[in-house]
């Protein structure tokens, strides 16, 4: 029964200095679907998904990814960081950014090939930058680095994918764009987990959503989760007006 | 002149110009990765730290053997990262302080066991103050061996990670999704800089080694939005100003080569920041002015057009008063409307007729029409 879980969190705390951000967190994830992360800000979504990918050492629990650690799935996991998690006057270029999603099929002390090359531009016209592929990363907008991100993700080729809050601040073309990338991603049967602040845009976008404040208050199909009663639940402690349906 | 002059005649100071340079292009390529990883001061704080490493190493053994001395050097400069780490890990004191605070405890330290060595009787001692501000003179041939060997071995190391140095630079989280573990790249990162201040110690001494980790990072990177060019620009300045910094040093009585190669480098990063295209604050300066007269020239065009299709005849003059000034401080008005409507008149968006009455030309018409911002609604 446990096999048709792509994702397993088992008593998952995380604590900076010594206030808990996660406590006991328990979640299971279906293959191949579309789910959002929600919950008020402070809730521990990016935390929740940084612990996943063992960036971040939680006091005790433990994840598991096809049954394996992360350690041995690492190649099937594609992950998409905040894009304000960067200095973007790096000096680089869009092809060479998303090339690093490479970097991870290569190895350490080995050198990009022409296929990976080829990957990676093939990844930048998928999110519609290719005209953008040699320009300097400093010159993009908010909703094109947030493309670029994507594309570095997708040549990942991955089968599970975290993102976290891809949807920020973008143009409605970014937006097409990564909705696109999702829709994509799902037909090819992968999985997305994507940490989301949009509550009204949840049902259109996703298929199933864990509803996250410090604990999991829930988690499921949006049909049978995402009410206005589980909301409540998950903002009380903040006192957000909510408008589900 | 007289520089020159003795550079191509003295043998020695030929061999110490090569170590100067040697070390400029190794601290320029490590030391691009430390500008770009915003970590400048850690090297500041590793070349103070190697101070007290040097007197400790001299008090231990009682002969000024080079590589001793260095090898006390890069312990503390090894200990001082770790002090930096674990403050910064461990305690709430932000990252800044604890650059502070360490910088200033080793220095300290080490300046107290200076004056202390100086103080006891043996003939050994003299010399050890120039690794404050470097004495390249006092370089031996043997020194710039270890200085070519060390510098080989840090470029080799930095061709061979370049991809993780890369990535770890730009963004260390995604790098360890990877499995790249950043902490281990930045402790290479760490080792070479390390490796790099101790070759340097000698030549430009404690105090002044952090500028030429950090200088010709800096001044690359006004030139250049690649990386790999930057960090073969920061090793081309390094070059220069070890070079240069050396002769000068070298033709002057008494002259440390450190303050002279810092010299050198400073001049480069000033040049660099002022005039290197799209980054340059000059060519920054001149691209605001430009766009200001656009705007300007757009604004003077706009009331012209208006009071064109306001009126039966479209190119009827109207004297200057009539258009719409604008506005400026300290009443040039008038002269500013007429050299804006000079350039726009070169331009051939508008026409002038009996000396002082404007009128906008077919082509100032349709550049209005299909300017994205002015054109009407």
């Amino acid at each position: 029964m446990e096999e048709n879980y792509i994702i397993e969190v088992e008593d998952m705390t995380v604590a900076y200095q010594v206030k808990p951000v996660l406590w006991d967190v328990d979640l299971r994830v279906p293959k191949g679907i579309l789910m959002a992360i929600v919950g008020p800000n402070g809730a521990g979504k990016s935390t929740l998904i940084k612990a996943m990918l063992d960036l971040i050492k939680p006091i005790s629990g433990s994840v598991l990814f096809n049954g394996e650690t992360y350690e041995k799935q690492r190649k099937n996991i594609g992950y998409v960081p905040q894009r304000g998690s960067v200095d973007w006057d790096f000096p680089t270029t869009v092809l060479d950014v998303v090339m690093m999603g490479r970097y991870g099929h290569i190895g350490w002390l080995k050198r990009t090939s022409k296929e990976d090359k080829e990957l990676a531009m093939e990844a930048i016209t998928k999110v519609g930058m290719e005209e953008f592929a040699k320009r300097q990363i400093s010159q993009l907008s908010g909703g094109q680095q947030q493309r670029v991100f994507l594309a570095r993700a997708l040549v990942q080729d991955a089968e599970i994918y975290f993102m976290d809050e891809p949807f920020q601040g973008v143009d409605a073309k970014t937006e097409r764009a990564v909705i696109e990338i999702l829709k994509d991603l799902r037909s090819r049967g992968k999985t997305v987990v994507v940490v989301h602040h949009d509550l009204q845009t949840v049902p259109e976008y996703f298929d199933w959503v864990t509803l996250l404040n410090t604990q999991v208050i829930e988690s499921g199909p949006i049909e049978t989760v995402f009410t206005e009663e589980n909301l409540k639940k998950t903002y009380r402690s903040t006192g957000k007006v909510l408008r589900s349906e | 002149m007289e520089a020159l002059k003795i550079f191509f005649s003295d043998y020695t100071i030929q061999i110490v110009s090569m170590g100067s340079a040697l070390l400029g292009i190794v601290s320029g390529v490590i030391g691009s990765f430390a500008v770009l990883r915003k970590q400048s001061l850690l090297g500041d704080v590793i070349s103070h730290a190697a101070l007290p490493g040097i007197a400790l190493a001299f008090l231990l053994v009682q002969i000024k053997d080079t590589n001793i001395l260095l090898i006390g050097a890069l312990i503390a400069g090894l200990l001082a990262t770790g002090a930096v780490r674990v403050i910064d890990k461990y305690s709430r004191i932000k990252f800044d302080s604890a650059l502070g605070l360490v910088l200033s405890v080793f220095f300290g330290g080490g300046l107290v066991l200076l004056t202390y060595i100086q103080k006891i009787p043996n003939a050994n001692q003299a010399g050890l103050d120039k690794f404050i501000f470097g004495q390249a003179s006092t370089l031996l041939k043997k020194d710039v061996y270890t200085v070519l060997i060390v510098g080989a071995i840090i470029i080799f190391m930095v061709l061979l990670f370049w991809k993780e140095l890369k990535i770890v630079s730009f963004d260390p989280e995604f790098s360890d999704s990877l499995g790249i573990s950043s902490k281990k790249v930045s402790f290479i990162i760490s080792g070479l800089i390390v490796a790099s201040i101790i070759i340097g110690l000698q030549t430009v001494g404690v105090i002044l080694m952090s500028a030429m980790l950090v200088a010709p990072g800096v001044a690359a990177r006004q030139w250049t939005d690649k990386l790999s060019i930057m960090v073969l620009l920061a090793s081309v300045f390094g070059a220069i100003s070890g070079l240069v910094g050396t002769i000068i040093s070298s033709s002057i009585q008494s002259m440390p080569t450190g303050p002279s190669i810092v010299i050198v480098v400073s001049v480069i990063v000033l040049i660099s920041i002022s005039f290197a295209p799209n980054r340059g604050l000059v060519w920054r300066q001149i691209r605001e002015m430009d766009s200001a007269k656009q705007i300007n020239e757009d604004k003077v065009l706009k009331s012209l057009y208006e009071l064109a299709i306001n009126h039966k005849d479209p190119y009827h003059s109207h004297p200057i008063s009539v258009i719409k000034p604008i506005k400026t401080k300290g009443g040039k008005k008038t002269k500013q409307l007429e050299s804006i409507l000079l350039a726009l008149k070169k331009d051939g968006y508008v026409e002038v007729e009996g000396g002082n009455n404007w009128f906008i030309t077919r082509d100032g018409l349709d550049y209005i029409n299909n300017h994205p911002i002015l054109k009407e609604e």
